[in-house]
């Protein structure tokens, strides 16, 4: 009984703070680490903004992209979230954005020649924009130092041929290990899309409508993918290694192509083997690309004060914010300028920097998730040596044809913009 | 009567439902604009027969009936002769531990049994090595990892089969046996004279729900290989869930759903069938 009393005491002095009616609230919805530290910079925002409060939800990533979908179809969206570059067309194609060409008009914080240019491209959809990077990732070389000084390799490979060449060499200084790793599970499609972009190849044709992987410069690439495997220099099961920053770190792997949130792992995981590798901007062919990626804030259609979700993406997006964002949880900045502020101290965070500055971003489709799944699958047949390439470059031209064949009905009745 | 608008409300409205859904090419441009939904009547079927990742589907998922089936069922009914078996110490131990697989979390289980797997450091792997036999790639080689999945399924499941068995066992008189014994029968022949015949209404019930139950095969490769390597272990409840809920194909996804729903009701039948040709 007592307590109840108190209960209701404590309720009516909190109900007597300042009139929380005129505050306004955003929801902001956050996934996985992001969504866990963004917490920490709620109370600088609010202290700015005394009449506004934010709250936070986060999400998990694996389910992060089912719960958005199922907010959207039961109109229960927050009113700003981050949202994975690839998915950004997805839900602009479906209206759930807001373009916020206006806002960053009458914005001085966020100004766009700042951001790395790939990244801020990919959220320009049909002339307009649709989210403000946040933070962004991109795919470099990870290399063991020490087994390239072993072998004879003074710097890691800036070409295709270097590349082999390397793995050459390392395969006969280190028998029974193996030169390099990529992932052929099916969701993890970034290396094979790399090459065929350094090759200046089309992955689709005709506005996003057909796949043209059976073209030149795409199966060059593709062939130089398999050279790894055919050479034995990169593992065809990717049940051998139940760990792979493990088995990087142990040397049965010298290279791996992989994103910024490595370098945090294996400085958590293995802060005693720090000395004994490096980062690198990738080997190139015709150019030296890497894809961008990484997640953008947007806001959502629904969103009742787009004023105040903006003054948050703007907060979100101050250089000294991003700074701070990027100590709490290791994702890089998206601005040039924050970069400046100390970042380029880290001998391991350069390549990065250099590499973002030739980073573009995958096709711009709701499907494209699918797109680059299928071609995943068509690539493990050919590496499992199942199918040749030319074969299994026709069934993934036709199965993406067979994807993208509602884009096409929809663009042809004018029901999609662009 | 309430129980009938139940049912109508919570059962037959929704698979009407999914069925017109089935129909159309309902997607994720359709969830802003349903103008971007086209009814194609049997469209989404025919493209689903063109399918060759459908037919791959469906073809690893009879696989994983044909051969996981009749080993579980073989399995179960083994352990429940052994736990009814009056000479048995500490049954009640042995009927825990077979049961105790069926409780315990997939996700869990998954985890250690990636680790059984392995194509290093494995514990099958250990005992093959022991017998002179190569090591295998359980769940890299697209040759293996549905004999691993079946493995898993048959530890994972049969203890549920194994209670139902014993319950049917205690049902038969211990006379019968006695007299079996006076007859001179051997332990084989009691158990196929005696056994069998008076089991058989259990079997048949129990390799009707084994059939059904494993025709939704699902979690092991979800959480074992995601369907991989080579799509070996690609199931139908494993593709449709891809379909709809990974790409949001909900017409696609929902023709998956009634074919597997035919093959189950083709299951259901038969043995329905049997069973009144058998008792006229």
């Amino acid at each position: 009984m007592r307590s109840l009393v108190v209960v209701i005491v404590a309720l009516a002095v909190a109900s007597c703070g300042p009139q929380p009616a005129q505050r306004r609230t955003i929801t902001f919805w956050a996934m996985g680490a992001e969504g866990e530290a963004i917490g920490k910079l709620v109370p600088a925002f609010e202290k700015r903004h005394p009449d506004l409060r934010v709250v936070v939800q986060s999400i998990p990533w694996s389910a992060a992209h089912e719960k958005l979908l199922t907010a959207y179809a039961g109109s229960t969206l927050p009113d700003v979230a981050q949202l994975g570059n690839t998915w950004l067309p997805e839900f602009q194609a479906i209206g759930a954005l807001v373009p916020l060409d206006e806002f960053l008009a009458g914005s001085a914080c966020v100004p766009p020649d700042s951001y790395f240019a790939g990244i801020w491209e990919i959220n320009r959809l049909g002339g307009k924009i649709y989210g403000v990077p946040w933070y962004v990732d991109t795919r470099v070389l990870f290399y063991r130092c020490d087994i390239f000084r072993e072998a004879g390799l003074p710097t890691p490979p800036n070409t295709w041929e270097e590349w082999i060449e390397s793995c050459a060499r390392i395969r006969k200084t280190r028998p029974g290990t193996y030169p390099v790793f990529f992932s052929l599970i099916h969701s993890e499609w970034q290396v094979p899309v790399i090459l065929v972009l350094q090759n200046e190849g089309t992955l689709l044709r005709e506005n996003h409508t057909r796949g043209s992987f059976d073209s030149p410069p795409v199966l060059e690439a593709f062939r130089f993918y398999l050279s790894f495997f055919e050479g034995g220099f990169a593992p065809r099961r990717m049940t051998e290694f139940a760990n792979l920053l493990q088995a990087f770190v142990e040397g049965n792997i010298a290279m791996f192509v992989t994103g910024p949130w490595n370098v945090g792992e294996l400085r958590r995981r293995y802060p005693a083997d720090e000395e004994k590798w490096a980062t690198a901007p990738l080997p190139g062919r015709r150019n030296r690309l890497s894809v961008a990626g990484g997640s953008s804030l947007v806001v959502f259609r629904t969103c009742q004060h787009r004023e105040a979700a903006w003054k948050w993406i703007e907060f979100l997006s101050e250089p000294s914010v991003q700074v701070e964002f990027f100590r709490l949880t290791g994702d890089l900045p998206p601005r040039k300028d924050t970069w400046h502020l100390g970042l380029l101290d880290d001998s391991k965070m350069v390549a990065f920097y250099r590499q973002l500055r030739s980073s573009v971003g995958v096709p711009r489709i709701a499907e494209w998730e699918q797109v680059a799944t299928k071609m995943q699958e068509h690539l493990e047949t050919v590496v499992l040596g199942r199918r040749s390439l030319e074969g299994a470059v026709k069934a993934l031209d036709a199965d993406v044809d067979r994807i993208l064949e509602k884009r096409r009905w929809l663009l042809a009745r004018g029901l999609l913009a662009e | 009567m309430p129980a009938l608008v139940t049912l109508a409300l919570f059962f037959f409205l929704p698979v009407l439902a999914a069925f017109l859904m089935s129909l159309t090419d309902f997607d994720i441009y359709c969830l802003a604009d349903v103008r971007r939904a086209r009814f194609v009547l049997f469209g989404q079927y025919i493209r689903l027969l063109q399918d060759p990742l459908f037919w791959r589907a469906t073809l690893n998922t009879a696989y994983f009936v044909l051969v996981g089936g009749p080993l579980t069922i073989l399995l179960a009914l083994m352990a429940s002769l052994i736990l009814n078996s009056e000479r048995l110490r500490g049954a009640r131990f042995f009927r825990l531990a077979v049961f105790l697989p069926v409780i315990t979390n997939m996700v869990a289980v998954a985890v250690t049994w990636r680790y059984l797997y392995h194509p290093h450091f494995g514990l099958f792997n250990f005992f093959l090595r022991k017998v002179g036999i190569g090591p295998v790639d359980w769940l890299g080689d697209p040759r293996f990892a549905m004999p691993a999945i079946i493995l898993l399924a048959i530890w994972k499941n049969f203890g549920y089969h194994t209670l139902i068995f014993l319950a049917g066992l205690q049902t038969i008189p211990e006379d019968l046996y006695s007299a079996a014994r006076l007859d001179g029968a051997s332990w084989l022949q009691q158990h196929l004279h005696v056994t069998l015949p008076l089991l058989s209404r259990t079997l048949g019930f129990v390799t009707v729900i084994t059939g059904i139950g494993y025709l939704q095969l699902f979690a092991e490769p979800y959480v074992m290989t995601q369907g991989g390597p080579l799509n070996a272990t690609l199931s139908l409840v494993l593709y449709l869930y891809q379909q709809g809920f990974r790409w949001w194909r909900m017409g696609y996804s929902a023709s998956v759903a009634f074919v597997l729903f035919a093959f189950m009701l083709a299951i259901g039948s038969a043995s329905f069938l049997r069973r009144r040709r058998e008792s006229a």
